[in-house]
Formats: C-alpha cells, sequence, structure tokens
C-alpha cells in the first residue's frame, strides 16, 4: 500500500480566492479575508495582500478594518469546504479509483497500484500538484505506506515522498508530540510526562503508556507506524458530477465568470477522465442574490472531455448570455455523460483530422453563431431547382445521380432582368411541376450570358404573356 | 562537448536521418488547381497551403467558384470540412456534387455580422479540422488579415476569400489574384466579321434562344491576373476555360424543349 496525502492547508480561503484570476486581481484587488465567527470574530486565513497591510491570522476584525478599511471578510463556510472537497475527490478519481476523503483539508489516494502507469510516483505526484494549482489550490503532498503517517507527515509541512516502512517509522519519530492530531488533553499529558517527540513515546512500555495516555494514542500510533490495519472508507462517487465555486465578491463581468467556469471545467475533466466518459451536455447554473439563478445549458454533438474545448464552448456562450444582476456562485452540473473509447496515441505527430476535430469545430460555431447558422447541403430528388436542395446536419448529405447544368450560385428568390442583355448559351429546358401543392411552377430555362461576361440561368413563365425573364442562379 | 556536433552534422548532412520536427515543413507546400495553365503560373504548382489566396471578383457568374472547384473535388475527398463562410447566395447542392464535390464534407455557415464573419473564418482555418475555407467578408483590415494568415497556417489550410476590392490596394495574402470575363477568341473573330452582332443593340422582346444564335459563339471564358504571388509571375496574366457544365450542351435549334413532365 501506498499512500498520497493531498493536503489543502489553505483551503478555508481557496474555496473563495479560486474563483478570482490572480493576474486579474495583483496588487489592485482588494485585500481578502476568511473569519472565524467568535467573540471578538477573528481572522482565520488572510491573502498575501492583506498580509502586507499588517493584517495576521487570529487578529480581531475589528483591528483588521482599522488596518485595511477596504478589507473584504467572508465566515468561514465548512458545507463548501467539504463540498470542494468531495468535487476535489470525484476530480482525482483519474488517478486512482481507492480514495478517501479526509476532512477537513486532505484527500488520500492509494496509488500503489497505478504508479506504473503514470511513470513512477514522482510523475504522478506532480501532476497531481499541477493540476491541482490549475484548479486553483495551493497543495502539500506527501507519500507514506499508512494512510494515518502519510497524513501525519503532511500536515506537519513534511513534503517527504516515503515508500518504505522503516524510513516512515524514522521520520515520524521526529514529530512532536502536538503534531499527532489527538486531543489537546492527551497532549497536556504527554507533555506533563515530559515526552517531547513520538520517538520519546515509543521509547515508554506499551501498557503503561496506554495506561497513562489512554488506548486511542496506542491505537492511533500503532496505524500510523503500520503496526496494525488501518481500513479507510472509500469515496463513494455520486451517481452525476455536480460542483460549485463561490466568487469572494459578486460581479457583473463576463471576465471573472469565466475564470471562474475554468476551475470547474478542470474538475469535470479530471472526473470524466477517470470513468473514460465524454461529457454531452451539461449546465452552468449562474446564481444571483435574490433573483433565480440563470442556467445556462450547454450540449455537445459528441461526447467530449478536452478541458480546453470545453472552456471555449462556455466562453462563448457565457459571453452571449445577458445577466440580470451580479453573480454570486457559479455550479455546474453534468447532465450526460457517454462512455468513450480509449486512444491510442500515435508515435508521430499526425495531421490526421480526427471526426472529433471536425464535431468540435461545428461546436465552437454554433456556440456562437447559432444552432441554425451552420449547416451542410444535400440534396433533394425534385424537379424544381428551389426545393432540389436541402439544408442538412453537417456531415450527412444524399448525392444526386445525374443531374442537368445547374449553377453553383442559386438565388433564394429568382430577380427579374430585362432579355435585351441576354445572350443564350444553352436552353430551353422545361420544368413543369408541383400543380398538385399550390406552388406550381412551368417554366422554360436557359443558361445566357449577359453583356458584362457572367453567366446566369434564367427563365420565363410558361403562362406570363408579358414574358418576362427571371434570374435564378449564377454560374460561378 | 564539441566534439559529437561535427558528427552530428555530418550524419544529418547524408540525409540518411529522418527527423521528426522537420516533417511538417515536408508536407506539401501547395495544392493543384486542377488547371495546367494556372499550375505552370503559379510557384508550388498550385494553390498555397496553409495562406491565404484572395480572389478579387467585380461580379458574380464569371466562374469565379468554377475556378476552385477541381481543387475542392479532390480535398472534399479527404475527411476535412471544406468550409464556406458567409456565401453571397446559396450553394446549390445538385450542381456542387456532379461537379464531383462530396457534399458531406461540406460546411454552410450563414453569418451577417463583419466581425463575425472573421471571427468564423479564423476558427474554421485555425481548427485544423478544415482542408479548406471559403470566405466571403464584408470588410478586411489588415490586422484580420494577419490573424486569418496566422490560422491558416496553423490550421494547415488553404484560405480563400473574395472581395470587390481594389486591384490597387496592398493586401497580405500570399497570392491574389484578378477575375474578370475574358471574351473567346473565337467570338471576337466573329464579330468582326458579321460587323458586331452585339446581344446589348438587339432591343427586342423576343426569348432569347430565338435570336443571336450564333454558330460560333461560345460562353465567356476566365481571365486571370496576379496581382501578388510569393515568387515570380507578378502581372502575369492568362484566360482560361474553368469548363462549367453548360460547355458541352447546345441551344435547341427547332423550338422543341426538353420537357420534365414531373412526377416528384
Amino acid at each position: 500500500m501506498l499512500w498520497l496525502a493531498l493536503h489543502l492547508p489553505r483551503l478555508p480561503i481557496e474555496v473563495f480566492l479560486r474563483a478570482r484570476d490572480p493576474a486579474v486581481g495583483g496588487s489592485a484587488a482588494a485585500p481578502f479575508a476568511v473569519g472565524e465567527a467568535g467573540s471578538p470574530p477573528r481572522l482565520l486565513i488572510v491573502t498575501p495582500e492583506a498580509e502586507r497591510l499588517g493584517l495576521a491570522p487570529g487578529m480581531a476584525a475589528s483591528a483588521a478594518y482599522a488596518l485595511a478599511p477596504d478589507l473584504v471578510i467572508r465566515p468561514r463556510d465548512r458545507t463548501l469546504e467539504r463540498a470542494t472537497l468531495d468535487s476535489l475527490a470525484l476530480w482525482a478519481e483519474q488517478f486512482t479509483p481507492m480514495l478517501h476523503v479526509a476532512e477537513p483539508d486532505a484527500l488520500l489516494l492509494e496509488v500503489a497500484g497505478c504508479l506504473r502507469l503514470f511513470g513512477g510516483l514522482d510523475p504522478l505526484a506532480d501532476r497531481a500538484a499541477d493540476d491541482l494549482a490549475h484548479l486553483g489550490f495551493d497543495p502539500r503532498l506527501a507519500c507514506a505506506p499508512t494512510p494515518t503517517g502519510a497524513l501525519l507527515l503532511v500536515r506537519n509541512g513534511f513534503d517527504s515522498r516515503i515508500t518504505d516502512l522503516d524510513t516512515m517509522r524514522a521520520r515520524l519519530a521526529q514529530l512532536p508530540v502536538d503534531g499527532l492530531a489527538v486531543d489537546d488533553t492527551t497532549v497536556q499529558r504527554l507533555r506533563g510526562m515530559g515526552m517531547r517527540t513520538v520517538a520519546d513515546c515509543l521509547r515508554l512500555p506499551r501498557d503503561g503508556l496506554a495506561r497513562r495516555a489512554g488506548p486511542a494514542l496506542l491505537d492511533h500510533l500503532d496505524r500510523a507506524l503500520g503496526h496494525r490495519p488501518d481500513p479507510r472508507a472509500p469515496f463513494v462517487p455520486p451517481p452525476r458530477f455536480a460542483s460549485r465555486v463561490v466568487l469572494p465578491v459578486p460581479v457583473h463581468e463576463v471576465e471573472p465568470l469565466l475564470f471562474a467556469a475554468r476551475r470547474l471545467v478542470g474538475e469535470l475533466a479530471g472526473f470524466l477522465a477517470g470513468r473514460t466518459a465524454g461529457v454531452t451536455r451539461f449546465t452552468l447554473r449562474l446564481e444571483h442574490e435574490r433573483r433565480p439563478p440563470t442556467c445556462v445549458p450547454i450540449e455537445l454533438s459528441m461526447p467530449n472531455r478536452d478541458a480546453a474545448h470545453l472552456t471555449a464552448l462556455v466562453r462563448e456562450r457565457l459571453s452571449r448570455t445577458a445577466l440580470p444582476a451580479a453573480t454570486e456562485a457559479i455550479a455546474l452540473d453534468c447532465d450526460e455523460t457517454q462512455q468513450l473509447a480509449p486512444r491510442n496515441f500515435t508515435l508521430f505527430a499526425s495531421d490526421e483530422v480526427t471526426t472529433e476535430h471536425r464535431v468540435a469545430l461545428v461546436e465552437r460555431l454554433r456556440a456562437r453563431l447559432g444552432h441554425d447558422a451552420v449547416h451542410g447541403l444535400e440534396f433533394v430528388p425534385r424537379h424544381r431547382p428551389e426545393l432540389a436542395h436541402h439544408e442538412s446536419e453537417p456531415g450527412h448529405a444524399i448525392h444526386p445521380t445525374a443531374t442537368p447544368p445547374r449553377p453553383l450560385w442559386l438565388l433564394a428568390t429568382p430577380e427579374p432582368m430585362a432579355s435585351a442583355a441576354l445572350h443564350p448559351l444553352a436552353g430551353p429546358e422545361r420544368i413543369e411541376s408541383g400543380w398538385w401543392d399550390g406552388r406550381d411552377a412551368q417554366r422554360d430555362y436557359f443558361i445566357a450570358t449577359r453583356t458584362d461576361g457572367s453567366v446566369v440561368w434564367v427563365y420565363r413563365e410558361l403562362d406570363d404573356s408579358a414574358v418576362r425573364w427571371f434570374v435564378q442562379g449564377w454560374f460561378a | 562537448m564539441s566534439a559529437p556536433e561535427p558528427l552530428l552534422d555530418a550524419l544529418l548532412l547524408r540525409s540518411r536521418l529522418w527527423r521528426g520536427d522537420t516533417r511538417a515543413d515536408v508536407a506539401l507546400p501547395s495544392e493543384p488547381t486542377g488547371h495546367a495553365s494556372l499550375d505552370a503560373l503559379l510557384p508550388g504548382g498550385g494553390w498555397p497551403r496553409a495562406a491565404l489566396t484572395e480572389l478579387l471578383v467585380a461580379q458574380p457568374g464569371i466562374g469565379e467558384l468554377s475556378l476552385l472547384v477541381p481543387a475542392l473535388a479532390r480535398l472534399s475527398r479527404r475527411d476535412a470540412w471544406i468550409a464556406l463562410v458567409a456565401p453571397p447566395c446559396l450553394p446549390y447542392a445538385p450542381a456542387l456534387a456532379s461537379a464531383g464535390i462530396e457534399l458531406s464534407r461540406l460546411l454552410v455557415i450563414r453569418v451577417h455580422d463583419g466581425a463575425d464573419r472573421l471571427w468564423a473564418m479564423e476558427q474554421a482555418l485555425a481548427s485544423g479540422a478544415c482542408s479548406a475555407v471559403l470566405g466571403w467578408p464584408t470588410f478586411i483590415r489588415e490586422r484580420a488579415l494577419r490573424r486569418l494568415q496566422l490560422a491558416a497556417e496553423n490550421g494547415k489550410a488553404l484560405g480563400f476569400y473574395f472581395s470587390a476590392g481594389e486591384a490597387t490596394s496592398s493586401s497580405l495574402a500570399a497570392l491574389r489574384l484578378q477575375l474578370h470575363p475574358a471574351a473567346p477568341a473565337r467570338r471576337i473573330v466573329a464579330a468582326l466579321h458579321a460587323d458586331a452582332r452585339v446581344p446589348a443593340s438587339d432591343t427586342t422582346d423576343s426569348p432569347p434562344g430565338t435570336r443571336g444564335r450564333d454558330a460560333t459563339f461560345t460562353p465567356p471564358l476566365l481571365g486571370i491576373r496576379v496581382l501578388k504571388v510569393r515568387g515570380p509571375g507578378i502581372g502575369r496574366a492568362l484566360v482560361l476555360d474553368v469548363r462549367r457544365p453548360f460547355a458541352q450542351t447546345q441551344v435547341a435549334a427547332a423550338p422543341s424543349p426538353a420537357r420534365h413532365r414531373a412526377a416528384s
């Protein structure tokens, strides 16, 4: 067994800040802090900008406002933290099927079985860290053969990647007793006994330690050191993917929304990768204060899990959505997924255009221009020229068998033209059809050249005594 | 570290080594136009690939699309779209199909706004999912053109855009051709002998099939003048028969039209 612990020490503030673009924010962004309720309410975590103004965790909120009047303090939201951890667990399923949510701020991934797939522990851990950074988190990683050991190491600031029990035991022995994650009275009791590190505890006889500090401590140490089994409840994924980010301050502009939505799409991509699936329909829900949320459904004609493509679709749709009020939070619900067949990577870069490429283009165009603006062409076996073609779904077409000469351009409505300017090249071709559907056509068609050198397709109505000529197409 | 470099150079010079990173450049720099005389005029022997071609057309119906048809028909057999962005009229499926173009590869994008037309062209060019993109922009500025050119390079697509622009204005396109109707040589001879039977002088309202039936009359050809090209050939011109479908047909001698009594 090998457990990778992903620890998010700044999770309480990151659940808000991940929705804010650091590039746009920078020093111009208002200082931000997460506070803990109490009397007086105190700051829990602050941003680096706020720290530069002299704010620090533990400071009373009133004192903080005195130092930085434009400070934004959000109360800590444990429900959101838990929900964020859960959606990160969905994202982490791309690495391993066995994972455990270690509340309040860590994920445990059992990775012994999937090291080979990712090319070893370091590539896997680096990829997880990079991905988390893209999702807006600043993770600490540690690896150890026991889950409790990995958690203890990472929460005490060791980012060691240990794969054997002996090294881990030696490293754990250096931990101070207050880093053991046991209750305060036990820590006090151990300190009263003169114990400073875990090694001090381990030198005591086991029965004596159990009697004086309680059996729970011994059990905890045994699990950490790998002397006792340490089963962990595996994370059970919900049937559907849903995730939500809360914006630090409500926004009216689309650009910050896009940034926050990108975080959600990144999580969705990880979730889909974990189940070799692609999304075919998802909904962005923009939550407003005292107004019903704006729902932006996004449909794909082919399952896809490419974060860049999904982000591009979201960008086009969001930039065309009118928002009734400032947005406070964005949620992404994945409505429909489909299994994707796994694909082999090619050894050499290939210029081959795949169906996915073609569909991706159609979707991107339709996301901005509307569904009907992008279409294919197909033939319809009718004699009347204006009925002999049809807009089709791109990629699907019916081909004609053989047709008489027809122009490449057809005019949607035939235009009248003086016959004087025409010189015949071919014709006439008589087309009589449609007496039954009210659009009767009795026409003689000619191909004619005009004095300006262009070639047109003209017709004359047979029952028209005035002999008027109409242009219906151009031989472009 | 200095020793291996001459060795490497020697190996590369012998060209026994196949270098992966040069593969993209080895790909065809141009796509044959399907017209031998035009191919001979263009450096690379065809439409420049991964680049923009500007076609200046003052009026529709002179064979401007037929000029591209042989190349498009060949490209449509590949697995990539041929995108038509904002065509001025309806592209007519029966004619396109009988010209040999695979209809299922055509993608028509109906868009009115000028900026959206350029956006759609750029997306199509850059996507890598199109073998050719034909666009009819309303206006095109230099900066937009630069973006399109870059998109064509990235997507390795043939980009064509049609403009009614002035031949004198400058453009960033790799190739600029001015298209105009050209009278066939035979017609000029006939006109000289027959004392200029210009149809415009005929003002009767009789149907065109009964008038000006001149055995020597053939449809106008397409004149092409090269305004800009990468390499030699600027200012050269040629007259091309772009093989429009009516070239083989004749005006019926007797007024007994082919009847299509339909049952569709």
